[in-house]
């Protein structure tokens, strides 16, 4: 069921803070501040660097200042002559304990610190173990090594010509670039209605690499204890459960020996999912030094050589009907996965979920091909919010959908409403194979457009195009599949994509629930309590959300892919009722009832017809663990466990508007307005889903029109530091505006869907379609991101090239 | 060398390192890890801390620079328990998420309010310029200083319980 709520975002009129007032704030769902907050304002978050421990020595890498060359020789001696240097690690060394290389997240290796090669500018090539981090830096300086140079390969469109350098030479056999191919959906089929189609439109779409950048650089501390065999590693981590399970398998240290601790985060968006080579130097350094080792990145580190994000080059096809009926979508995808293939995503999707690029229409066929390739550029690829490639399959579909409008001469918006799934077609199941949980699409467009005045906009435009000036409006809609993952399809690395929770109430009522996902900024200490409180009846205040430690924490596979309330959250609804059924029966017997014959309203059971005779969840929790004789087959206590398995992903919804303005004179484009309505099923806290909009939307902007991770021909990185690597500040972005509809998910306990990343995939083709919207009196049918006025000053010459 | 500055209402005195970052001294020496460091470049902004009453990049001044200067980092916002107007509407209007930012803004918009304290949303966005954030957007981060702005109150109070 769908209902369809209004909602301004005019501050007096924005749903009512009841902080100030204890007695109205929601027990349960509904917009309470974060309890996280107290201690960020006043400075006493307690981020890795934060971290000191008695004794501990600072590491610094050197890197590769060559993209691609054979290693001849490291001489260290000068650097292990430093006072203050304590070791210098370098590949040899690694080769010897056998952790040259390790296995990545996608079945193949990579370097951890360079023995044969160097593959990339900015790769690990030894790594310094120092007294304090200046001297660790100036020890960097004392090694010398020497390269020798080799062809660099660069442009994907090129990795697979014959004559061209072979990048993975150190994999037996590999005598091309080439990782894989990988298709989905039917071909012939797809083939079939394209043949017959009376209309069908193509473009190069290229998503350039671009590259998630939290504030906060990723780091560790490692912190071995030769006695008792225990490693404790502080990490800036999203996925400290799977890294335990990782170093237990690569580094042979017992699982049960490994405590990984993730404090506060200072932003992930999936650039602190894998595991980086300063990691594990990290934990050689304190194993060869017997102390505890401290290893943080600088930015240009980050920016060069940690999980970039998207790199795909898609030829785009559309076929419809004159009358704007869209019947198919195909593409074959150029992905470029850098030097070792390192992304982050289940075993049997080595595109992600890219295959879900039929986007929110209904369509007679679909078929798509990805090919993989090396290149001499950083691994990574499934980063920056990116719901495992759901980005990149928006994208194309909604930039190819205005492509068509355009061609047609039909209102984008328009040809989005004729060709939407339908409500009654759920649960739908598209050409490529995924199963659309719930939907109701035409609600939300239509609410976006009234809410932005999508017709005065169209005069608007009409009126300034007349007089020569640049106004461009950009529709997208966009569907994500998030959640992941049913353990029967999806893993990683083996591991199936389920997560754990932990439910304990504590005699006096007061409760502790412990996750396996882990926050970087998302709330999670607030959300995870809304959701036990509004189960269990019990206020969010009184309940404790553990996280961030392998010690304290069921297993679980973390956050990423927005799947921290589709996956956790079920687990903790479910933990939860757990509580409240065995509650229930404690509470019959404290009442000398039978459980059948009570009745639960939020915090408390009362017996059918007799509300008077009743016990508040806090009652039956001291009862439980006092002296009430307890009925057969329950123990004395309030705690249960929870694996979730979810049945199938999650499919959250929305559609955005953008208005721009361009300066013809200058090429710049300026963002004048954004609208975006989303739908993410059940809501727990407004104020953080909203926040959670709001910080995607900045993203989408900002790839748009700014952020790209480039290189020269000789493979030296040209966005490795904030001066280059250009991220939206307050004067890009325009005071977001926002709206909903709840749509929620029949088959999750709580009906959530998750919105982390909702945002970062739908509003980059709402900017790019605005742009291009301006640019078409101009001939423009396409441009590529980012839409720099240098940029799109040559698109307006006519001649709009891709970036790479 | 030997520096001698003000911090957060105390005089402190350490031998440095000439060539040591003022966000090193505060976050190494005095273990005021409230201040952050994002970037190498004096672009992030998560470095700023008040000199003097000013925002400053703290990774771009050497702590020598500061001798004999008056410096306020985030822990030195709120006075005798009460928390900063600024650090209220940063929690009344959603204006951090990971938090990383957030020292830095929040000493930005008390420096504001400070020189102008009916700041237009323009101003606003001026005055955060130099700084980013990843997670929030800007807007929650606008409105915080709005709150701050039309809340003075415990400002008032503070200043009256240190005169
Ligand atoms: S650390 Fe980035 S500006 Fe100071
Ligand atoms: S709150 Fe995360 S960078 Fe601003």
């Amino acid at each position: 069921m769908t209902t369809v709520e209004e909602r301004s975002t005019m501050p007096q009129e924005r749903e009512s803070n009841p902080a100030a007032n204890a007695a109205d704030r929601p027990i349960g769902y509904g917009r309470i501040q974060r309890k996280e907050d107290p201690r960020f304002v006043r400075g006493k978050g307690r981020y890795l660097d934060d971290i000191v421990l008695p004794g501990m020595l600072h590491g610094a890498i050197l890197r590769s200042p060559m993209a691609h060359a054979r290693l001849v020789s490291i001489d260290t001696t000068e650097a292990l002559a430093h006072p203050k240097v304590h070791a210098v690690i370098t590949g040899k060394d690694l080769e010897g304990l056998n952790l040259a290389w390790a296995p990545t997240l996608s079945a193949d290796t990579m370097a951890v610190l360079a023995t044969d090669k160097v593959r990339f500018q900015g790769q690990e090539v030894a790594f310094v173990v120092a007294e304090d981090r200046y001297s660790a830096r100036d020890a960097l300086e004392l090694i010398d090594v020497e390269y020798e140079e080799l062809p660099v390969v660069i442009d994907a469109r090129r990795a697979l010509e014959p004559g061209t350098a072979v990048i993975r030479d150190d994999k037996e056999g590999k005598t091309d670039n080439h990782i894989f191919d990988w298709e989905a959906g039917d071909k012939a089929e797809t083939d079939a209605v394209f043949a017959r189609a009376a209309v069908v439109v193509s473009e190069e779409v290229v998503y350039p690499r671009v590259h998630p950048a939290p504030m906060e650089t990723c780091g560790a501390i490692a912190d071995y204890d030769p006695i008792d065999g225990k490693l404790t590693l502080y990490e800036t981590t999203q996925a400290p459960h799977a890294h335990r399970t990782l170093y237990a398998m690569v580094a042979g240290i017992p699982e049960h020996k490994i405590r990984i601790i993730a404090g506060d985060i200072g932003g992930g968006f999936g650039n602190k999912v894998g595991i980086y080579p300063g990691y594990v130097c990290a934990v050689v350094g304190s194993i060869v030094t017997g102390k505890p080792v401290k290893w943080v990145e600088d930015r240009s580190e980050n920016l060069m050589s940690t999980s970039f994000a998207r790199d795909y080059i898609m030829k785009g096809e559309v076929a419809a009907t004159k009358d704007g009926k869209i019947l198919a979508v195909r593409t074959h995808v150029l992905a470029d996965h850098g030097a070792f293939n390192a992304t982050a995503q289940p075993t049997k999707y080595p595109a992600g979920f890219f295959s879900i690029f039929t986007g929110s229409y209904d369509l007679e066929a679909a078929h798509c091909s990805v090919t993989g390739v090396y290149t001499n550029k950083a691994p990574g690829g499934v980063a920056y919010a990116c719901s495992f490639r759901v980005t990149e399959a928006v994208y194309l579909v909604e930039r190819m959908v205005d492509v068509l409008a355009q061609k047609l001469e039909m209102d984008p918006a328009e040809l989005r409403l004729k060709n939407f799934i339908r409500p009654e077609q759920f649960p739908y199941k598209n050409k490529t194979g995924w199963e659309y949980d719930s939907g109701d699409y035409e609600p939300a467009l239509r609410m976006c457009m009234e809410q932005i005045g999508y017709a005065d906009l169209r005069r608007e435009q009409e009126e300034k195009r007349a007089r020569g000036e640049l106004m461009g409006i950009g529709v997208s809609f966009f569907t994500e599949t998030v959640g992941a993952g049913p353990r029967k399809h999806m893993d990683i690395v083996g591991l199936g994509m389920a997560d754990g929770a932990e439910v304990r109430v504590h005699p006096t009522g007061k409760a502790v629930v412990r996750l396996s996902v882990q926050t970087q900024g998302q709330g999670h200490e607030t959300t995870f309590a809304q959701i036990v409180a509004e189960e269990l009846g019990i206020p969010p205040e009184d309940i404790e959300v553990v996280h961030g430690d392998t010690d304290q924490t069921p297993f679980g596979l973390g956050t990423y892919g927005s799947r921290s309330t589709p996956v956790s959250g079920g687990a903790v609804a479910l933990a939860a009722r757990k509580v409240r059924d065995k509650a229930k029966a404690i509470a019959a017997a404290m009442l000398e009832t039978r459980p059948e014959d009570l009745d639960w309203e939020k915090g408390r059971f009362f017996v059918k017809g007799d509300p008077s005779a009743a016990k508040t969840i806090q009652e039956v929790a001291l009862g439980a663990h006092g002296t009430v004789a307890l009925p057969d087959g329950i123990d004395g206590n309030l705690d249960a466990e929870v694996t979730y398995d979810p049945p199938n992903l999650t499919f959250p919804f929305g559609a955005y508007i953008c208005v721009v303005d361009i300066d013809p004179g200058t090429g710049k484009v300026k963002v004048r307005r954004f609208v975006a309505v989303d739908d993410c099923g059940t809501r727990i806290n407004p104020m953080i889903v909203e926040g959670q909009i709001h910080g995607g939307l900045a993203d989408g902007v900002g790839m748009a029109l700014m952020e790209f991770i480039g290189f020269d021909e000789q493979g030296n990185c040209l966005g490795g530091s904030f001066m280059d690597y250009l991220i939206p500040t307050a004067m890009e972005v325009p005071d977001w505006e926002t709206g909903y509809t709840v749509t929620p998910s029949p088959h999750h306990p709580i009906g959530a869907k998750g919105i982390g990343e909702s945002a970062t995939v739908g509003s980059p083709p709402a900017v790019v379609n605005a742009v291009v919207d301006a640019l078409a009196p101009f001939g423009v049918t396409h441009m590529d991101m980012p839409c720099t006025p240098a940029r799109v000053w040559e698109a307006m010459q006519g001649r709009p090239t891709p970036p790479i | 060398m030997q520096v001698t500055m003000t911090v957060n209402g105390t005089e402190v005195t350490r031998d440095v390192e000439p060539r040591l970052l003022l966000v090193h001294f505060l976050r190494d020496t005095l273990r005021l890890t409230g201040t952050h460091w994002g970037c190498d470049t004096s672009n992030c902004g998560t470095c700023v801390v008040l000199v003097d009453g000013e925002p400053v990049k703290s990774c771009t001044a050497l702590a020598a620079m500061t001798d004999g200067h008056d410096v306020r980092t985030v822990e030195g916002m709120a006075r005798n328990g009460t928390l900063d107007p600024v650090q209220q509407g940063f929690m009344e209007e959603h204006g951090l998420q990971c938090g990383f930012c957030t020292p830095g803004m929040m000493l930005t918009a008390r420096a504001l309010l400070d020189r102008n304290p009916d700041p237009d949303e323009g101003e606003i966005r001026e005055a955060i310029s130099g700084q980013i954030c990843r997670c929030t957007g800007y807007a929650t981060i606008v409105r915080s200083v709005q709150w701050a702005a039309a809340h003075p109150a415990a400002a008032t109070t503070e200043q009256e319980v240190t005169t």
